[in-house]
């Protein structure tokens, strides 16, 4: 009762008559999707791309972590203000912090709070969605018109509430922060997924030959529901990952601990931008849009496995 | 559109304004420890003044809240004071009202946000359409993974390449804020073109941003419409290239467009505030840096109520003026 008529045809599109009725469930995914998934020979090219892309960010954080010192980026370890030299590859700040020293501790902890956030809003979406797409009724009721709501609400702002009341923020903590608001959309796609996936004649093979609700959950319905869930993953992180760095960059991260918000948020405060000093602020822009960028291909090439009417259109 | 759409789309634009009272409400109440004493102390240890007393405006805060009254009390107390549009008293400009300092900004937010989405909308979405639409010149197809890339990253990371590059670099455009600061702001013509000089560039990011998004929307939808056989007709009919494009694709594509700009509001207005934070615009993201930066925990919780209730309003607008854009929507299960 609580789905308006504009979340429907987000949903549907027009590619099936406005006349279908509303809690028409999409279409069936192919078979073979979740052996697809398992790579027969089928890896997109913006899949590979995305990877690629995001492996050389984990892998140049990995590695820079050997080669730097984290004592250069406390306050006042190094001169400040220094533009790139052969001494700091990535110049220092005003606050005397070597910069490439912040970037190489900086990019873990973003990527780990966008996990964070990933692995506890697919989890909360994968049940939620499951218990209401498979059972229905009045939870199906509750959870589908609170998502509804969640979701057309301005994340920013439920977060902030969260986060100023938040006394010692910690990475992880971030990523709990982010999380409670990165379930809606896993919920909502798992769940239009379960209400298809209770209706094949597989489901009722498995109930004729007396499997328990708990089996044809487990073993039937979860299976075909990898390739959602991994789309869903990639677009919470991604989410998570965004909303953590706005927070961060609004002066509400870890003070104590470098991420990339921060850094951008210490930048600003300190007016690297009106100052010039670009080897300050330019870096942790460059590295978020990477990893965004990244996202942005490896979600387009999940998107195919997940969804395969978009492989029809060119 | 009937009686009874209209009733559950009330009742989730109640839902909304409820939770989000609620969260505000219950949150600060749900950590350990007084926040407004910590609040106070924090500032007074921040700025060093010593002339607010602590325990003074602690106290009046503590009885204007009832906070030895049930929690039950308090909340409905709460709901009072939300009525009567009283969120308070900042805590830096003590003892200015809460609500003049957001009525003050919600104008500038609204504005920026407003213009900009419309423009990112159009351009967006007409790119898309020419991406699709075979007779197109060729470099139309050639915009768009560039604005792909961009729409990627986050706004407010624009913000700040654009600021370094027009505003220090080049110093063509303003630094940042909304009009001149020598300036009366008076409604005047200099004044009008002062302010609409101050928002090209926090626009120009949010528009950037926007387009890639829109884009590729729009050309999913624009394909599949333009497979269509009243395409082929049309085609076939003679009509002219141009009709055929506007009223036959573009004009039946469009809707799900609409539809995703409701969807999207929400993070488009969460992209605008870090934008404004970016540019100190004088809009809701500006008043919240000074906000956070003071530990203003009133200002704070004022924007946030205010941030999600003008959102759930205008998308309330947008679904009940949804029949009119596309006569095919009905509201009915």
């Amino acid at each position: 009762m609580g789905e308006t008529a504009r979340q429907r045809e987000g949903e549907t599109g027009l590619l099936s008559p406005p006349s279908a009725p509303a809690d028409a469930p999409p279409r069936p995914l192919a078979p073979s999707s979740a052996r697809r998934l398992r790579g027969s020979g089928r890896w997109s090219g913006s899949l590979v791309v995305g990877l690629v892309i995001l492996l050389a960010v984990l892998l140049l954080s990995v590695v820079g972590g050997w080669l730097v010192d984290p004592k250069d980026g406390i306050v006042g370890a190094v001169t400040p203000s220094q533009p790139p030299s052969a001494r700091f590859l990535l110049g220092t700040d005003s606050q005397g912090r070597d910069v490439l020293t912040m970037l190489v501790l900086g990019t873990p902890q973003t990527i780990r709070i966008g996990l964070t956030a990933g692995v506890v809003g697919v989890a909360i979406g994968l049940v939620l969605g499951l218990l209401s797409g498979y059972f229905g009724g009045w939870f199906d009721g509750t959870v589908r018109v609170l998502s509804d709501a969640l979701m057309t609400v301005p994340g920013i702002a439920i977060l902030l509430i969260i986060a100023i009341n938040v006394g010692h923020m910690t990475p992880f903590l971030m990523g709990l922060t982010v999380a409670s608001l990165s379930w809606m959309y896993p919920t909502r796609s798992i769940r239009a997924q379960v209400l298809s996936i209770r209706e094949r004649p597989y489901i009722a093979v498995a109930r004729a030959n007396g499997a328990s609700e708990a089996e044809i959950v487990f073993r039937e319905v979860m299976p075909n529901l990898l390739p959602f869930i991994a789309a869903s993953f990639v677009g919470a992180t991604s989410g998570a990952m965004l909303a953590s760095v706005g927070l961060e960059a609004l002066g509400l991260g870890t003070n104590d601990v470098h991420t990339l918000g921060t850094m951008i948020f210490w930048a600003q405060k300190y007016s690297a931008v009106l100052r010039g000093q670009w080897w300050w602020f330019g870096p942790p822009i460059a590295m978020i849009a990477t990893i965004f960028i990244g996202l942005f291909f490896v979600s387009a090439g999940v998107d195919r496995f997940a969804n395969p009417r978009l492989r029809q259109q060119t | 559109m009937s009686l009874e759409y209209l009733v559950t789309r009330v009742g989730q634009l109640l839902l909304i304004v409820f939770i989000a009272v609620t969260v505000n409400f219950l949150i600060p109440r749900a950590i350990p420890g007084d926040p407004i004493e910590s609040a106070l102390q924090t500032r007074i240890a921040m700025t060093g003044s010593t002339d607010v007393n602590v325990q003074e405006v602690a106290a009046a805060y503590r009885a204007k809240f009832g906070l030895d009254k049930p929690i039950w009390v308090q909340y409905l107390n709460y709901w009072r004071d939300i009525f009567r549009l009283d969120f308070g008293v900042s805590l830096v400009d003590f003892p200015q009202p809460v609500i003049s300092k957001v009525q003050a900004a919600l104008p500038w937010t609204l504005g920026l946000l407003g213009v900009s989405t419309a423009i990112d909308f159009t351009l967006g979405t007409l790119l898309g359409a020419l991406a699709a639409w075979p007779r197109a010149p060729s470099f139309v197809r050639g915009l768009l993974p560039p604005f792909m890339l961009l729409s990627a990253v986050p706004f407010f990371l624009l913000a700040i390449v654009l600021l370094s590059i027009f505003a220090v670099e080049l110093r063509v455009f303003p630094p940042g804020g909304g009009f001149d600061p020598v300036r009366i702001v008076r409604f005047n013509l200099p004044t009008i073109v002062d302010i609409l000089y101050h928002a090209i560039l926090p626009s120009m990011s949010l528009v950037l941003g926007g387009i890639g998004g829109w884009a590729l929307g729009m050309r999913a939808m624009m394909v599949s419409t333009l497979g269509e056989d009243y395409i082929t007709f049309a085609e076939a009919k003679g009509l002219p290239a141009r009709r055929v494009f506007l009223w036959y694709g573009m004009r039946n594509a469009l809707l799900p467009q609409v539809t995703r700009l409701a969807v999207a509001l929400g993070s488009i207005l969460s992209g605008a505030v870090l934008v404004e934070a970016m540019f100190s615009y004088p809009g809701l993201g500006g008043l919240l840096v000074g906000a956070i930066a003071g530990k203003d925990y009133f200002v704070i919780q004022g924007i946030v109520l205010m941030l999600i209730v003008s959102l759930a309003l205008s998308l309330f607008v947008v679904d009940l003026i949804y029949p009119l854009v596309d006569p095919r929507i009905r509201y009915q299960r």
